[in-house]
């Protein structure tokens, strides 16, 4: 029999849980239910907590506006597109560079390494507001404003730092003997890198994968004042944007958003294991 | 995480083979980096002692650091600094307290613990600017969720207007961070937790040890890194914060949640002040950096702090 004590505890501790839960699921679900209901339901009040006519009608909207619509909700369908190109480009490009920046400043010994490894985790830190200016400036002059190459390399001004500490974490828990003695059998640097280090850290590599993408994903400052044209603007500045000057588009902004979180917890719930490993490796995101 | 750096060994013809070789490796990250970070910043430096509009070929006047005398003469400078140390010191403990709770609640295996570990990670998914939609909606002083519950649990009698309280504003805006970060700083820490091996707290245990006790003399002692390293991120993140005030109140009511962050972006873009704005992001840079640096300087002594 459980001590009575023990099991009020047990019961104290599981209520616990339940107010954490519902803390972490009722805004979320609102967020979905406010997306399926119309704007008559949206705006009753008392709320209609579950939508008593739901309708995919929002979402409809903004995936496919019809001509007549105003360009906000057109924007919408672009901006994703626009999103998903940036961040995916953003990640093979930190992937690739960073990967051969971090394995040589984990497993090559040469002087300066250690200084360099400590001037990118310092960039790491630096805010996007203090670089603005002055690649605001560039990108004008280079018309590169409202282009989804402006955005592809602004960001790697945290994200190549961030994929290059990350990777040489994992890089350095390849054991050495396997590396040396495919330097023994006559691997360049390049080919260990290839057949050694990069199969054994593929975990690893999936992990700063993801983050690159998502910090890509979630990223606003810069994509808000570099891109102002319908047919560049990504995802954040895209439902930014329903909060109109006169009038908040709400069911667009309720349907986009949740659009617009549907990718990255998905992917966040799929390769949870890897992010909490790269959590704590990394141990940032913005 | 704490990383070692292998250090060059004897030179010799390998040795001299390896370095050019890590150069060539390292170039173009080097190259990235210099261009997109590092000349930005000190070009944002140099443009901070110059008074200079915004728009092509305006003259840029050189000002003898009038825009630093300007800003530390202004009230409004201040004001937002209180304000943004408010959100910073508010946000970040609440963060800590409760990220601490929910990574202890995981660890004691209390029923539906897996199912709260993984939920966890949903917030911290969504993209920041969508949970500030969100948020907003939930705020809405006509239609709103926040009004909607309170009203039905019988704790108002009329909907409030939430966001136009300059006083509760921020509060707000505190909120929906928290939210939204709660789960990062909990994953973190308990990570760190599960990392400490059960056998101490057994030990502890047998030599009577009650909860609270080994809580307070075993766990958090070992966690001490991690909360560094969440406290450290966490400050200069929110120190920072643009986002989510943007897309929730733009500053407002009443100034009330213009943040030093979001004040260098007022001053920069619609009012084309670039001077001025440089010198707002130079002094968040530093402020960053001293930061940067204590964390940079943790992360390098493996020994004393694991």
């Amino acid at each position: 029999m459980i001590h009575p004590r023990k099991l009020f505890g047990k019961l104290f501790m599981f209520l616990l849980v339940v107010v954490v839960l519902l803390f972490i699921y009722l805004p979320i679900l609102w967020l979905l239910s406010a997306s399926l209901s119309t704007q008559v339901e949206l705006f009753s009040v008392p709320p209609h907590w579950i939508p008593q006519h739901p309708t995919a009608q929002n979402y409809l909207d903004i995936l496919f506006p019809g001509t007549a619509a105003s360009s906000v909700p057109r924007t919408f369908a672009v901006s994703i597109l626009n999103s998903l190109r940036v961040a995916s480009i953003l990640t093979v490009l930190c992937l690739v560079i960073g990967g051969l920046a971090a394995y040589a400043l984990v497993r090559i010994p040469f002087k300066g390494g250690r200084g360099i490894m400590v001037g990118i985790l310092g960039v790491r830190m630096i805010p996007e507001i203090s670089l603005i200016i002055p690649l605001f400036i560039i990108a004008s002059q280079m018309k590169l404003i409202n282009t989804p190459t402006v955005l592809i390399i602004t960001y790697m001004s945290f994200a190549l730092p961030y994929s290059i500490w990350m990777m040489a974490i994992f890089f350095q828990t390849v054991p050495r003997e396997l590396e040396e003695a495919a330097r023994l059998d006559g691997c360049s640097r390049l080919q260990t890198l290839y057949k050694v280090i990069l199969p054994i850290s593929t975990p690893g590599l999936i992990s700063t994968a993801l983050f690159v993408f998502l910090l890509a994903w979630d990223e606003f400052f810069f994509a808000l004042i570099f891109t102002s044209t319908l047919a560049s603007k990504t995802v954040p500045v895209a439902i930014a944007e329903f909060v109109g000057r006169y009038a908040v588009n709400i069911t667009g902004m309720m349907a986009g958003g949740f659009l617009a979180a549907l990718p990255p917890i998905i992917l966040a719930l799929i390769f949870q294991r890897y992010i909490v490993r790269g959590l704590t490796a990394g141990a940032v995101k913005g | 995480m704490n990383l070692s750096v292998v250090k060059p060994k004897k030179r010799n013809s390998l040795s001299r083979q390896d370095t050019r070789t890590a150069w060539l490796f390292i170039a173009p990250s080097l190259i990235i980096i210099l261009g997109v970070a590092l000349w930005p910043i000190l070009s944002t430096f140099f443009l901070s002692f110059f008074n200079a509009p915004s728009g092509l070929n305006q003259p840029r006047i050189f000002n003898w650091g009038r825009n630093y005398i300007d800003l530390l003469a202004d009230p409004a400078f201040w004001q937002t600094i209180s304000r943004t140390a408010y959100f910073t010191i508010v946000s970040v403990v609440l963060e800590l307290l409760a990220g601490l709770g929910i990574a202890q609640l995981i660890h004691s295996r209390p029923l539906g613990w897996k199912f709260l570990r993984f939920s966890l990670i949903i917030p911290w998914a969504v993209p920041t600017i969508v949970s500030g939609a969100m948020w907003r909606w939930i705020y809405s002083g006509d239609f709103g969720a926040l009004n909607g519950l309170l009203m039905q649990l019988g704790l108002i009698k009329h909907y409030i207007p939430f966001l136009t309280k300059p006083e509760l504003a921020m509060n707000l805006v505190i909120l929906a961070d928290f939210w939204h970060v709660v789960p990062l700083v909990a994953l973190i820490l308990q990570a760190a937790l599960a990392g400490i091996p059960v056998e101490l707290d057994e030990a502890a245990e047998v030599d009577g040890a009650n909860a609270w006790q080994r809580f307070w003399n075993i766990r958090l002692p070992m966690l001490r890194g991690a909360i560094l390293v969440a406290l450290i991120i966490r400050t200069v993140e929110a120190f920072r914060v643009f986002d989510i005030v943007y897309i929730i109140t733009s500053g407002g009511p009443a100034s009330s949640t213009i943040t030093i962050s979001y004040l260098t972006y007022l001053t920069t873009f619609p009012y084309g002040k670039l001077g001025a704005g440089a010198a707002l992001s130079f002094l968040i840079s530093i402020f960053t950096l001293t930061l940067a640096i204590i964390y940079i300087r943790f992360l390098y002594r493996p020994e004393e702090n694991q």
